[in-house]
């Protein structure tokens, strides 16, 4: 990463963009408190946060769809109000959001004309599309049909929709977490070409070896203020970590399976059809997993992991009743309360909606999964009592930050309601737990929790399956891990062993023209 | 200009439970409106609606009489909405079950049993089940849309109803009107207020919104529907299947339906009519969105629009206002419970929308 932090500005230089004192309150919680930063043209500036710090306030407050309480923003050195994101583009500051807003039907011209004002040649627009594809290194086609493109290529479309503006502030919301290592340091030669250009870029972020790779600076929050300033390039990952943090990281251990354990899972020659005409077909995937085992599923969103979650769940059925088997037992054509009679406990990806009823209270969600397992249910009736008594040991033990067991699902926070879904599927002391994205949008603490908590479940004997998007976490957590790409699976792999570069390789799958790309930069 | 509606955060839950009564004060304020657009006094109009009925001990037997078809068909329905299945064809399988135990009756015709009255509700269940067992069936089996298919299979259930009190089941000494013998005492409801037609289905009505209480808010079946219903997937996560819950509450919410036809031509009517219900089955989806998909708010919601049919008959009578009235008042009723419920959830704004790429 020879670059980075060689960006030289004159000491008296305006910088390109000034907060001073931006305060902004939402009922119940202060988001942001006296946040001043400046940002100098051409820096790349991380803005770095565990979820819930207050990152996406003030990114939101600077492109204008939220309103700051308090505080001062300055473009150029003059005060500059901006009530709503059209007087942000025309100062020339352009967003990538972490969610793409992109239509699947159409091409990549037509999305791109879209967010256009006024009359326009869509032939033109696609040649300039192309050169610009072709300056900064972001190989698109314009008449691609975006449902056909990859993660990757949909974010170079949003950056490509940017830099038509012609932007000179550039933020970035978590532009990595859905790509390939190599795709990333794709993405970072065009950032990097960008600043050279005199662009400034604000990148948010909670991953610190790309932190140091990339940024020129880096302006830490905890709990909506700034805790401090550095020098990513100077500062070590676990130092970041711990201002991020503020408190001393605990790195899990987990002892691994013996061979001699008893298999609990076993998924042999599974094919399923998506449901979705957008979905993944699941094709011929085997593996199985033993009793104290980690088994970690890595790859790319969007490459069958949904698809595979729903097969082990039950929510999809197989064709073939032997192409699932638990604790010993056919259960390809069985639904998921089978399943869970068996012993199996189950933690989708999706928190609201899918573990969890948004609008029920938590004592109605912790019913949702526990009424056959945990003897919530006496001849057909909700039996209150142990309900509550269920709820309450759930809140208590996983450390559930709620007012009370009547709150809605829906006003937890993110990591709490995930610490409610897993403590609810771990005191079912499950003899095969399986957990999608465990901990998706959760801060650090809170993952720790809930890694720690997956690892002692390990250690007393179930058999854990995590599919995950996030490779640090698979390289925690798993003794051994597949890599999931197009709806097949790779050899099983050892995280002690592969490099990341062959992980990467399989990530992208043959096909990916992008495994072509240089050097893998960000270690785990 | 442009108007716009925009998400408020968090709907309130004081205002969930207020709207309906908003929607009866706008309703009643309307209906003044109406009265005076018509020449006529609103006040003594109003009155003559809301208050007269109710002013004999006679006429609030008739509002239990009026309110126990649509509490009953209501809380079947709301089962149904609760797990997003819109049964709109209770009116056909108040029908079917009205046939079926109304022909149980006749076949019986003069058998003095005490068995047969029971007999009667059990067929006439079953007939209203029949009728809503066609779209349960099509809906799981091709997904064709219920809304449509139980709506169809309404104006064949009445047409099949017509064609029989037509035809086979006239009434031999009748001077050929169209229409059934009158149902001898065995196969009647029998009444619990002498001099009034109040009858024993009120009362079965009233403990089956007891047992609809207990099994929506204490069982797990009804916190399958409500699942099914709030999320989805939650449900499929859970293990819920959504096929199983399509066919619970369509065959429940028929089978109330068709019990409240055989009340129905069993009790006031006491034979088969070409007509013998002025709308009860879609009034009913009026009751259940009024009551909250509630039993308890169920049965306050039919007591209130029972009202309005007899509140249209005064008015007719009194004020010689068209039938139709009754219709206004009802859709008044829904239209401000909607739009109420929409201004709980958005708030309306003017002028251009401004806002870029959402986040």
């Amino acid at each position: 990463m020879a670059e980075a932090g060689r960006l030289s500005t004159g000491a008296t230089a305006i910088p390109l963009l000034e907060l001073r004192g931006i305060t902004k309150a939402f009922p119940g919680v202060i988001a942001n408190q006296d946040i001043s930063l400046k940002v100098m043209p051409g820096e790349i500036h991380a803005l770095l946060g565990e979820n819930g710090a207050g990152k996406s306030t003030l990114v939101k407050i600077i492109y204008g769809v939220l309103g700051a309480d308090a505080g001062e923003i300055r473009w150029n050195g003059q005060p500059t109000a901006i009530a709503n994101p059209n007087p942000a583009r025309a100062l020339g500051i352009g967003m990538i959001f972490q969610h793409f807003s992109l239509f699947e039907a159409l091409s990549v011209t037509e999305n791109i004309a879209l967010a256009m004002k006024g009359p326009l040649d869509l032939g033109a627009l696609a040649k300039r599309i192309s050169e610009l594809s072709q300056v900064y290194g972001l190989p698109i086609d314009p008449h691609r049909v975006v449902h056909t493109l990859s993660v990757g290529e949909r974010q170079r479309i949003e950056i490509v929709r940017c830099l038509l503006n012609e932007p000179k502030l550039l933020i970035m919301d978590e532009p990595t977490s859905v790509l390939t290592p190599q795709e990333v340091e794709r993405l970072f030669d065009t950032l990097r070409r960008l600043s050279r250009e005199g662009r400034a870029i604000l990148y948010i972020s909670h991953k610190l070896e790309e932190i140091r790779a990339l940024c020129h600076k880096a302006t830490i929050l905890r709990h909506g203020r700034v805790v401090a300033e550095c020098d990513p390039t100077t500062q070590s990952a676990r130092d970041m970590a711990q201002m991020m943090i503020g408190e001393e990281l605990r790195t899990p251990e987990h002892s691994g399976a013996k061979d001699t354990a008893e298999v609990k899972l076993v998924v042999e020659g599974l094919s399923v059809a998506s449901d979705d005409p957008f979905g993944i077909d699941l094709d011929d995937v085997s593996f199985e997993v033993r009793g104290g085992e980690i088994l970690g599923i890595a790859g790319v969103a969007g490459n069958g992991q949904r698809e595979l979650m729903n097969a082990v769940t039950g929510e999809t059925l197989a064709d073939a009743p032997e192409a699932i088997r638990m604790m010993d037992q056919a259960v390809g054509r069985k639904g998921p309360r089978f399943r869970r009679r068996l012993g199996v406990a189950l933690v989708p990806e999706e928190r609201l909606g899918h573990g969890a009823v948004p609008d029920m209270s938590l004592l109605d969600n912790a019913y949702l999964s526990g009424y056959d397992r945990m003897n919530l249910t006496r001849a057909g009736f909700v039996a209150g009592a142990e309900r509550a008594r269920y709820t309450k040991r759930i809140v208590s033990e996983f450390d559930v930050r709620t007012p009370s067991v009547d709150a809605a699902a829906r006003s937890l926070s993110g990591g709490n309601l995930q610490k409610f879904i897993v403590g609810r599927e771990i005191l079912q002391t499950p003899d095969l737990i399986v957990v999608s994205q465990p901990t998706w949008g959760v801060d650090a603490g809170a993952a720790a929790a809930i890694h720690q908590a997956l690892i002692d479940l390990a250690n007393g004997g179930a058999a854990v399956l995590v599919i995950s998007q996030d490779l640090d976490e698979i390289f925690q957590l798993a003794d051994r891990f597949l890599v999931i790409n197009e709806g097949r699976v790779s050899r099983s792999l050892d995280p002690k062993e592969v490099s990341l570069e062959e992980v990467g390789m399989l990530m992208g799958g043959l096909h990916g023209a992008d495994s072509s790309a240089g050097e893998v930069g960000n270690a785990p | 200009m442009l108007l716009r509606l925009e998400p408020r955060g968090e709907a309130s839950r004081a205002w969930v439970y207020a709207t309906p009564f908003l929607a009866v004060a706008a309703t009643v304020f309307g209906g003044a409106v109406i009265f005076a657009l018509l020449g006529q006094d609103p006040l003594e109009g109003l009155y003559q609606f809301f208050i007269a009925p109710v002013t004999s001990l006679y006429g609030i037997s008739e509002l239990f009489v009026k309110a126990t078809p649509i509490v009953l068909i209501a809380v079947g329905l709301a089962f149904g909405f609760r797990a997003n299945v819109w049964n709109i064809g209770a009116e056909g399988q108040l029908t079917m079950g009205a046939i079926a135990g109304g022909g149980l009756a006749l076949a019986f015709y003069e058998v003095e049993s005490s068995f047969l009255l029971p007999a009667m509700i059990v067929t006439g269940v079953l007939g209203g089940m029949a009728w809503a067992s066609i779209p349960a069936w099509l809906k799981t089996r091709f997904n064709a849309n219920e809304i449509l298919t139980s709506l169809m299979l309404t104006y064949v259930a009445t047409l099949f109803l017509s064609t029989l009190v037509h035809g086979p089941w006239r009434d031999p000494e009748g001077y050929n009107f169209p229409e059934s013998r009158l149902f001898h005492d065995a196969a009647t409801m029998p009444l619990i207020w002498d001099g009034t037609r109040l009858h024993l289905g009120s009362m079965i009505t009233l403990l089956l919104v007891v047992a609809g209480w207990v099994l929506l808010t204490r069982t797990l079946a009804g916190f399958q529907i409500k699942v099914v219903g709030l999320a989805p997937q939650a449900a499929a996560f859970a293990g819920f299947s959504r096929t199983k819950m399509i066919w619970t509450t369509l065959l429940l919410s028929g089978g109330l339906a068709g019990m409240a036809g055989l009340f129905e031509v069993a009790g006031p009517i006491g034979q088969l009519l070409p007509t013998i219900s002025p709308g009860y089955g879609f009034t009913a989806i009026i009751v259940a969105f009024l009551g909250r998909l509630h039993p308890v708010g169920i049965l306050m919601a039919g007591l209130l629009v029972a009202l309005s049919y007899l509140g249209g008959e005064i008015v007719q009578i009194e004020l010689g206002m068209p039938q139709a009235v009754t219709g206004v008042f009802q859709g008044m009723l829904l239209f401000f419970l909607l739009a109420s419920d929409v201004l709980i959830r958005y708030r309306p704004r003017f002028g251009r929308h401004s806002l870029g790429t959402g986040s």
